[in-house]
């Protein structure tokens, strides 16, 4: 008799979900699929107030990437001004999401996925946590805590607060960075570099032997990839142009402009998830899956452009023997991008630039229409506004990173369950498995459906009637 | 000069005839929390943050339109105006819209300081959530209702200290809101020198300069009592 298991909540990560697991009369896994159950409304209450408001409320839509929203927010408050930021300005922006993708890596990596690695899938779930890590190895979680530190201190340098640093506003950046906070990060910078050839390390020694079968489970399906790029096809985190890759490595789009995502990006509604199923118009819903994200910036980017990322880049790529298409390898992703934020921020902190006083430009509104677009840690995020003459907002559309990989996370579950899960009798190893493919993206629900919550997790296993068979649930 | 003398929470005060009790207990440096008061222009006792309980008297009385009388005995600190004052600060965020996290005067606004000092940490009544607008017609300046606690300080400086009277109340009770001209948009108001005292007089983040983003509104809190001993005095200094 077919069943579902339901995982409710799902843990670990960022925002509030559960899993239903559907199994066939034969027992095995039909489908699986994952439900954002959150919902905000952030496009709606947002309409009526100045857009120059909006870099502040979109960023409070989360804790852990605000700064992604406030640089979004600020391109497309650009757009509304028609200006073109100081050099200054564009280059401390830069440097604030290179701090944002840094602590965000870091977070994802250690605080919430690395348990699972190197204290093991099966262990005891009470302990299966960064302070499992701590009791295990505390010199690698110390490490890591500190890389994710070094991440929100430049962002507090540059902001005067970690979380929530209104600091990005239209037409540039509030105030430059301080002497006293370039030599900071200066200082700090090799210790990080350390750590993050540290986990390099372990994550490459991980896949190349016990957990090669993740990397074969986990997400391991052919689909798109999309990302920003510069215009010569280097990675890009902030500006640049669009661009599609396939499974193959060969670019399917380039060159497009976020002005003109409504023509090449569609959003499918299924009816039992607040999150919406953004999709490739050319392909159709659901062909059209593609994925966004570490692994799709590696993916679609030519080269990184700082000499170790890039040689990391060709280890990555080597290590797939092509183009990398398992979910599984988004970890190892971030650990690249980390390197290459790092790189990045040091070749910041020698450009004369970064101290200038220039960083704003003011101008009135003189379109009523913007469109900006970002790479947050988690993937590519656009956000649309239109304004009356006086520059209140009419119409907000939010399109965020964790959406765009809504497809692809119900197509990693299946697989995983599809592997695992045989029976009504489910270990709870099994269902961690399941909850980790989903970790793999470090979705962040909070932002995509622009909602509240947490992150618990609750799997229902249903009969196929329809009728609940079993559930679990951990907060 | 006549001189009164009266106790304020034990203190003996001194003060010349004429004055109100708000002026006395800040010569005794007695703090008592205030909205719609402010230095340079008239008092008119609208937000009922400065009662006091005098003796011999049995109601209330706002400390800032109630003259000094001699012999008076003056206390500011009772446990009943401390619950008095928390339940008009709680009924002030209830009635509009104050969202502190993404407002222009966060960390920089009078309501959000005596909500502080009053130990406001919620309100217990439930919020309205009128539906009020923005208007950012003016071509330098903004006004949010949401933000507006009717304090009425814009429309008294706008008339006594720069003279246009751009500014007046509309309707009555809960329906009351700043009207400009004859509830005109700002913008069309042709009274309006732009001079900005408004936006200096407003203790939230109602009024503002347009561009503003959260946290960043500054304003001149002295000037009007400056503007006001020039004009009386002819004294310049700051």
């Amino acid at each position: 008799m077919s069943k579902t298991v339901v995982i409710d909540p799902v843990t670990r990560i960022e925002g509030h979900a559960k899993i239903s697991v559907f199994l066939n009369d034969a027992g095995d896994v039909d489908k699986a699929q994952f439900h954002v159950v959150e919902y905000r409304g952030f496009e709606k209450f947002c309409e009526g107030r100045p857009f120059t408001e909006m870099a502040g409320i979109t960023a409070r839509i989360c804790g852990i990437c605000p700064v992604s929203h406030l640089i979004c927010s600020a391109k497309t408050g650009d757009k509304i001004l028609a200006v073109k930021i100081p050099v200054a300005a564009d280059k401390l922006r830069r440097l604030m999401n290179l701090g944002q993708i840094t602590q965000s890596h870091a977070l994802s990596f250690f605080h919430l996925s690395s348990p699972d690695f190197l204290l093991g899938w099966d262990s005891d779930p009470a302990k299966r946590n960064v302070f499992g890590l701590i009791a295990a190895d505390p010199d690698l979680a110390r490490a890591g805590i500190r890389l994710r530190q070094f991440g929100q201190q430049i962002i507090e340098i540059l902001g005067g607060r970690k979380i929530h640093a209104a600091w990005t506003v239209p037409g540039g950046v509030r105030s430059p960075l301080s002497e006293d906070g370039r030599a900071w990060i200066v200082e700090r910078l090799p210790e990080s570099f350390e750590t993050i050839r540290k986990a390099l390390d372990i994550f490459k020694g991980l896949i190349a032997g016990p957990m090669k079968e993740e990397v074969n489970v986990f997400g391991e399906f052919p689909s798109l990839f999309m990302s920003l790029v510069s215009k010569t096809g280097e990675w890009e985190h902030y500006d640049g142009v669009l661009r599609f890759t396939d499974s193959q490595g060969n670019i399917v789009a380039d060159h497009l402009s976020e002005d003109d995502y409504q023509d090449f990006l569609g959003e499918a509604v299924e009816d039992w998830s607040y999150l919406k199923f953004p999709y490739y118009k050319p392909l159709g819903y659901p062909d059209g899956i593609y994925r966004v994200g570490p692994l799709a910036r590696l993916n679609t980017c030519d080269r990184i452009g700082t000499p170790a990322a890039d040689q990391e880049l060709q280890e990555f790529r080597s290590y797939a023997g092509g183009v990398p298409t398992s979910s599984f390898l988004y970890h190892y992703a971030r650990l690249v991008e980390i390197l290459a934020c790092l790189e990045k921020i040091q070749i910041l902190m020698d450009d004369p630039d970064i101290v200038s006083s220039r960083v704003r430009a003011e101008a009135g509104v003189n379109t009523l229409e913007g469109i900006g677009v970002s790479e947050a840690p988690r993937g590519t995020l656009f956000h649309h506004y239109q304004v009356d003459e006086y520059g209140l907002i009419k119409k907000v559309n939010l399109i965020i990173a964790t959406g765009h990989n809504n497809l692809a996370m119900n197509k990693t579950v299946t697989q995983i369950a599809q592997h695992y899960i045989h029976g009504e009798e489910i270990p709870e190893g099994f269902l961690n498995r399941v909850e980790a493919g989903i970790r793999c993206y470090d979705p962040c629900l909070s932002c995509s459906t622009h909602a509240i919550g947490q992150m618990p997790l609750h799997i229902q296993l249903m009969k196929p009637d329809g009728t609940l068979a079993k559930e679990v649930y951990r907060h | 000069m006549a001189v009164k003398t009266l106790k304020i929470d034990d203190i003996d005060v001194a003060i010349e005839a004429g004055a109100t009790l708000l002026q006395a207990a800040q010569e005794a440096g007695v703090p008592i929390p205030k909205l719609c008061a402010m230095k340079g222009i008239s008092s008119i006792g609208a937000c009922r943050l400065c009662l006091v309980e005098v003796e011999g008297i049995n109601k209330l009385l706002p400390a800032c339109v109630t003259e000094v009388a001699e012999g008076m005995v003056v206390h500011t600190q009772t446990p009943k105006l401390q619950e008095y004052r928390r339940m008009t600060v709680e009924l002030i965020f209830a009635e509009g819209n104050h969202v502190c996290s993404i407002c222009v005067a966060n960390g920089n606004c009078e309501l959000q300081d005596v909500a502080i000092e009053v130990g406001m940490d919620h309100s217990r009544f439930t919020y309205r959530f009128p539906d009020r607008g923005v208007d950012l017609s003016h071509p330098s300046f903004g006004i949010d209702h949401n933000r507006c606690i009717l304090c009425t300080r814009c429309v008294r400086v706008c008339d006594e200290v720069e003279g246009a009277h751009v500014w007046d109340v509309a309707n009555r009770g809960a329906a009351c809101y700043i009207v400009s001209g004859l509830n005109q948009p700002w913008g069309e108001v042709s009274a309006c020198t732009s001079c900005g005292k408004c936006v200096d007089a407003c203790p939230t983040g109602a009024i503002f300069r347009k561009g503003e983003t959260t946290g960043e509104k500054q304003r001149d809190r002295d000037k009007f009592a400056f503007l006001s001993t020039a004009r009386e005095k002819r004294e310049w200094t700051r």
